[in-house]
């Protein structure tokens, strides 16, 4: 049995006005109800079972994301450790993507938690989004340090993300935070924006 | 008096705007482009204020940020203290007044922006001078990314200050090309009016950067005042330039008396002539081309005295030509003037020839000092160069190196040059192949011709030398017994460092601490290296014999403001917040920091203080039913087939016989066998568990599960994921707690035979798919209820709505503290302090005795942990059931407050009290323990406490006493379970 | 700011990173079977040399994985950074 829909609330929910006041400099947007899912394997062996049923390979080199679209729709699966994912899916997939993970890893060498409501999912873009990340993110976003499909584990002002690159060049992000932290860093956000908010798109 | 020194020719400033500002009290006009300082000087002003010790004038005496003299506080816009004039831009407007030695800090908040910004490049380069330029075009050509950073508000740097030609055009010609070209190359960051402060490990440099302070009343509210840059760079290239160096000599501080480069600047840069008639003294060439400059200029250049023997040739003609008299083997020997300068003494230093040149300005050069403060914060080595009478850098760094004036090179060929070489080197060293050659310009400036002298002090008496003797004058505060000041803004003077040595002292270090010398904002830029060399001369050492002070950050001041940036009011601190925050807040709740969490502490209703609030929500709890938001706790989901064998570690329960749909109460012990915290584990599945722990703990105990997981026992097939946020968990407690959950659970028997304490079911709340558990906080029946976080808002309205016929209370972390010590539950971290084991808490019954180890079971068995005297937690029942006893109160024997354990003197004691009159100090009371936690309780009728009690089990019963100011409470102390003792209540 | 080199994610600032004192000290396999001085030997008592030294780092705000580091407590300079499963590397 699943829970209303119509009653489920984000951690940013009524942050949409806020957020759109940044605009055009900077997209801002919060994308809820994600279903995510950490997923631990120590079994190598069982990285193509797991592939088969997200569509995706396994990212193999650290602070990288992959991403793709298979049986369950549009899936990202970003590095978090040696044998530490995140799976990223369409919202509502959850349940269906945890048992049939849980399957594909087997008993002993890995496992799944449902953890969708545990981080609330930002997405950043627009000619300033690099500008706005780089007042509390040390990490270098240049598209030469930070390319497409970099997916890093840091702090924003004080608070820990996930950092995927969407697209380095165009300046297109994706911040995951907890959910406790959610407001604490829209805050910070749309205040860093401030600076930003009479950039207008130069005419070509 | 003011005048106009304004040349009618130029300068880089805007000679069609005006600027009206008001400086002390003063009402005068500037120019778009000056500086406080150089308006003032344009306005004849040199006086900016007096000094701290002597109260003597002091004027302008540099043109950048070295300026010892010249404080300001700026009034208006916004009142900011500590300021030198040198580096004040003009605005309309503006409102300043000079400083006595310190600044007021203005009371009212700051309606400023600022904050920070990361930045990352292969290169960066320090200084927009001709070295720094070039550095930076050369490691821009290669393809590096380049930061240059440079604190004027235009590029250039000592190029600003001269009329130099470079190819046959005006210098500036070639700064704007290089800027242009760095323009218009992708991954070029150019910051103006960005003063890099700091140089750190691993390429790390902090710069401050003034974005709005030279508009004035102006700046946009939106832009963040100030920036500071956090620049990572694989490469450094120090091109920091030099500050000049003052010569000391009798009463050398009047205001009139400037470095010779400075008025150099003022002239080129701000079209100032900083006198009428002007006087120099030098022990190097520079000065000369001052004297010429100026004398071209228009202005009376009199005199120049160098100090040196040896005339260089071309320039000593050339002065001749203007009509300026060279003294060579001369020094100023003092100086008259009250407000200002009237007079110079002059005499050789053979001592046969004195005279008094009048000059109500007089320009001094003593050398120059490469600004090594970066390259010696990042601990390169410095390296006395005797021919500069200064230090350069010393050694190579593998990823910083100087150029230009900042290396000792100071023709401005040799810079560029330099400054390409470096800028090639740095890109090189960061995996680029050199581009286009930086081509090196010719230059028109005057070549050095005779060595440079080095000159700290002019030799004489205290009080100066061939009869220029000094002469006090009002209204000075009082009276130097040497009027040769080392620095100024310290007032502190040959002599004060002759005393030093005279005491014994020989590092600079403590010379400096001594006298102050070094210490002030501008940290001895112009003071520092002349003490040091008065020390030497003192010791009769060698400079180049002598380790030189270490320079540490800041360049120059930061302000706090800047460094503390975005991090304030609201955003000074993450606040974390449950998914029902916005309820809690739309109902009233006041709230607790328990760490960085926002926890009800409780709702009142009208008219309520918080004691009256959780009397009403504790007989709610007690008698009908209530709830709260728990959400804050820490869970911990633990899986893997050795999850339990990983428990039975961590717990010093035993975890691994929990049944699967059960739930036990846990203590975590370290190393040392204390206790850090507990919680509840709950068995999902033969090998999953969920834990809970503390609030405050949840980051640290998830570190510590993993910290033994990977580093103590990776070969355990065990995976932990911190699932705190994913859950909102909501206690329903109280005899109707049944009743509230049956209403919205009808699937669920929640009867107590269905539905055991200590159990746990998965089912639907409120149509919501939920983990209700059967554990109690507080004694009552109580269930807690976990759902997805989404919808924890919706369970808790329906967990309101449903319970409003039983007058369902929401209560805060006050209440369920009340409730649980009614119980004797400690809280980890209040009534534990990280020296609590589990037996001192009382707990031995959640020690397994079976299991062959756990983290701290062989610390128990230490013999510290096993004295019968350590202390047990206790409850207290003060005599007075209406006396609430202080948290943290100290519980004691005696039931009289002794006197002070430490003899003391009042003023009626006995004239001629002598050590054999002073009583022994009886020896202090013996404190048995302390309060923890204390309340007023609704379901005791009384107050009551825990506290933490010397031999505690074994005096239950007994009466002691716990001092509130100077009052005595005395309490009984009990057993910690007061309400409830035979369990009765939590089943409903 | 100093830069830690995580073996997984590579340099990062220090302030993502816990540190976890004193490298290679091992868990006694059997405490039971150690006297009180030399468990109290295992519990308080670390080195503290003057140069080198192997430690422990978390690195707690990435990828929260524990490695071992030897660092030059003169200088700050992190020599080596190695997992936990292997040896400590030879530094100079």
């Amino acid at each position: 049995m699943t829970a209303d829909i119509a009653t489920r609330r984000s951690p940013l929910d009524g942050w949409t006005s806020r957020f759109t006041e940044l605009a055009p400099a900077v997209r801002l947007a919060e994308r809820p109800f994600l279903a995510q899912l950490t997923l631990r394997l120590t079994d190598t062996s069982r990285a193509a079972a797991v592939s088969r049923v997200l569509g995706v390979e396994l990212p193999e080199t650290p602070c990288t994301f992959s991403s793709g679209t298979g049986p369950h729709g549009p899936v990202e699966v970003a590095w978090l450790g040696p044998d530490e994912y995140l799976v990223l899916a369409q919202p509502g997939l959850q349940r269906t993507l945890e048992s049939a993970l849980r399957e594909a890893i087997g008993d002993t060498h890995g496992a799944v938690v449902d953890v969708s409501a545990q981080r609330t999912t930002l997405t950043l873009s627009g000619p300033r989004a690099r500008d706005l990340l780089a007042h509390g993110c040390a990490i270098d976003l240049h598209p030469s340090a930070s390319p497409i499909g970099t997916c890093v584990q840091t702090l924003l002002a004080q608070a820990g993300i996930i950092l995927l690159v969407r697209d380095a060049d165009a300046g297109e992000f994706v911040v995951l935070v907890r959910a406790s932290f959610a407001t604490y860093l829209a805050a910070w956000l749309v205040d860093a924006g401030m600076e930003y908010r009479e950039y207008r798109e130069q005419p070509v | 008096m003011t005048a106009d020194f304004r040349l009618p020719r130029g300068g880089r400033i805007d000679r069609d705007s005006a600027l009206r500002f008001t400086f002390n009290g003063l009402s005068l006009t500037g120019r778009q482009g000056d500086t406080l300082a150089s308006a003032l000087l344009a306005n004849g002003v040199h006086q900016v204020t007096t000094s701290i010790k002597y109260g003597r004038p002091r004027g302008i005496m540099a043109a950048g940020v070295e300026e010892p003299n010249a404080l300001v506080q700026v009034a208006e816009p916004f009142a900011e203290p500590m300021l030198t004039a040198t580096t004040v831009e003009l605005y309309d407007g503006l409102v300043a007044d000079g400083l006595v030695g310190h600044g007021r800090l203005t009371d009212e908040p700051d309606p400023a922006r600022y904050d920070s910004k990361h930045a990352h490049c292969d290169v960066v380069v320090v200084g927009a001078g001709p070295a720094g330029l070039a550095a930076a075009l050369t490691a821009a050509r290669s393809g590096a990314r380049v930061v240059l950073v440079d604190d004027q508000n235009e590029a250039g740097g000592s190029l600003l200050g001269t009329d130099d030609y470079l190819d046959d055009r005006p210098s500036d010609a070639w700064v704007r090309d290089v800027v242009a070209e760095l323009d218009a190359t992708p991954d070029v960051l150019l910051l103006n009016r960005t003063a890099a402060f700091g140089a750190y490990q691993d390429g790390f440099v902090l710069a401050l950067q003034r974005r709005t302070d030279h508009l004035g009343f102006d700046a946009p509210r939106h832009i963040a005042r100030h920036r500071i840059w956090r620049i990572r760079a694989k490469q450094t290239v120090i091109a920091t330039g030099a500050h000049e160096r003052p010569i000391v000599f009798g009463d050398n501080d009047r205001p009139g008396i400037m470095l010779a480069g400075a008025a150099r600047t003022y002239l080129h840069r701000y079209g100032v002539q900083v006198g009428r008639r002007v006087g120099v003294f030098t022990t190097n060439d520079s000065a000369y081309v001052a004297a010429i400059e100026l004398a071209e200029a228009g202005v009376d250049v009199p005199v120049l005295i160098d100090a040196r023997h040896d005339v260089p040739p071309k320039l000593g003609a050339e002065c001749a030509a203007r009509g300026i008299d060279v003294y060579a083997g001369h020094v100023v020997t003092g100086t008259e003037g009250r407000d200002h300068l009237t007079d110079v003494h002059i005499g050789s230093l053979t001592g046969w020839h004195a005279d008094t040149v009048v000059c109500d300005t007089l320009l001094v050069s003593g050398g120059w000092n490469p600004a090594v403060h970066l390259f010696s914060q990042l601990g390169g080595a410095l390296r006395y160069a005797p021919g500069l009478g200064a230090y350069v850098p010393g050694e190579r760094l593998p990823t910083a190196r100087a150029a230009g004036s900042a290396a000792g090179a100071f023709e401005v060929t040799t810079c560029i040059e330099q400054g390409a070489g470096a800028g090639r080197d740095a890109a090189r060293a960061a995996g680029f192949s050199p581009g286009v050659e930086v081509a090196v310009p010719v230059a028109d400036a005057r070549a050095e011709e005779t060595p440079s002298a080095v000159l700290w002090s002019v030799p004489g008496e205290p009080n100066g030398v061939f009869g220029a003797e000094y002469v006090p004058n009002a209204p000075f505060g009082s009276v130097p017994d040497d009027a040769r000041f080392v620095d100024l803004q310290r007032d502190a003077t040959v002599s004060d460092v002759l005393r030093a040595t005279g005491a014994g002292l020989s590092s600079l270090e403590h010379v400096k601490r001594y006298t102050t010398i070094g210490t002030a904002h501008d940290q001895g830029k112009t003071s520092g290296l002349l003490a040091a060399g008065i020390v030497a001369d003192a010791l009769g050492e060698d400079l180049a014999d002598r380790r030189p002070t270490t320079f540490r950050p800041p360049y120059t001041s930061v302000p706090f403001a800047a460094l503390g940036g975005r991090d304030r009011g609201e955003l000074y601190d993450p606040v974390r917040v449950t998914a029902l925050h916005d309820w809690h807040v739309a109902h009233g709740a006041e709230f607790e920091d328990v760490g960085q969490w926002k926890r009800s502490r409780h709702y009142p209703r009208q008219g309520e203080d918080m004691h009256a609030a959780v009397l009403r929500e504790c007989r709610a709890a007690r008698e009908g039913v209530a709830l709260m938001d728990a959400s804050t706790l820490g869970k911990i989901d633990v899986q893997g087939p050795d999850a339990a064998e990983l428990l039975d570690m961590l717990y010093t329960n035993m975890m691994s016989t929990l049944k699967v749909g059960r739930i036990r109460y846990g203590v975590m012990c370290g190393i040392d066998g204390m206790v850090i915290d507990d919680g509840t584990v709950i068995r999902l599945t033969e090998d999953r568990f969920l834990l809970t722990t503390t609030t405050g703990n949840a980051a640290m105990v998830l570190d510590w599960v993993e910290e033994w997981l990977q580093t103590e026992w990776p070969h355990l097939r065990v995976f932990a994921t911190s699932v705190t946020e994913h859950w909102v968990t909501v206690p329903l407690v109280g005899p109707r707690s049944r009743e509230v959950l049956a209403t919205l659970a009808p699937d669920l028997d929640v009867s107590n035979d269905a539905f055991g304490f200590m159990t746990w079911q998965d089912g639907t709340v409120a149509g919501i798919p939920a983990r209700v558990c059967r554990i109690s906080f507080s004694g009552e029946l109580a269930y807690e209820i976990n759902v997805n976080a989404w919808h924890g808002l919706a369970l808790w309205e329906a967990l309101i709505e449903a319970g409003e016929p039983y007058g369902i209370t929401p209560y805060g972390t006050e209440t369920m503290h009340v409730l649980r010590a009614e119980k004797g539950y400690p809280i980890v971290g209040q009534d534990t302090d990280g020296t609590v084991t589990p037996q001192d808490l009382g707990m031995s019954w959640a020690v397994s005795k079976k299991k062959a180890d756990f983290i701290g079971k062989r610390s128990f068995a230490r013999p510290e942990n096993l004295r019968p005297d350590r202390k047990h937690l206790v409850g207290l029942l003060p005599a007075d059931p209406t006396v609430l006893l202080p948290e943290g109160g100290q519980i004691i024997e005696s039931d009289h407050l002794p006197e002070p354990p430490v003899q003391c003197l009042s003023p009626h004691s006995p004239a001629g009290l002598n050590r054999a009159h002073r009583v022994v100090a009886q020896p202090p009371v013996r404190m048995l323990g302390h309060v923890t936690s204390s309340y007023d309780s609704a379901a005791l009728g009384r107050t009551f406490a825990l506290a933490v009690l010397r031999s505690g089990r074994e005096r239950i019963g007994e009466k002691l006493y716990v001092p509130i100011g100077d009052q005595l409470a005395a309490v009984t102390v009990t057993e910690t379970v007061l309400y409830d003792k035979e369990g009765a209540r939590r089943d409903g | 700011m100093q830069l830690i080199p995580c073996p997984w994610c590579g340099p990062r600032e220090e302030v993502e990173f816990h540190y976890g004192g004193q490298a290679h000290v091992a868990y006694p396999a059997e405490s039971a079977a150690l006297s009180d001085e030399e468990w109290a030997k295992f519990v308080f008592f670390r080195d503290n040399p003057r140069g080198p030294f192997a430690e422990r780092w978390s690195h707690a705000a990435g990828c929260r994985r524990w490695f071992n580091a030897v660092r030059d407590t003169r200088s700050y300079e992190l020599l080596a950074v190695y997992r936990p499963d292997q040896e400590r590397p030879v530094t100079t």
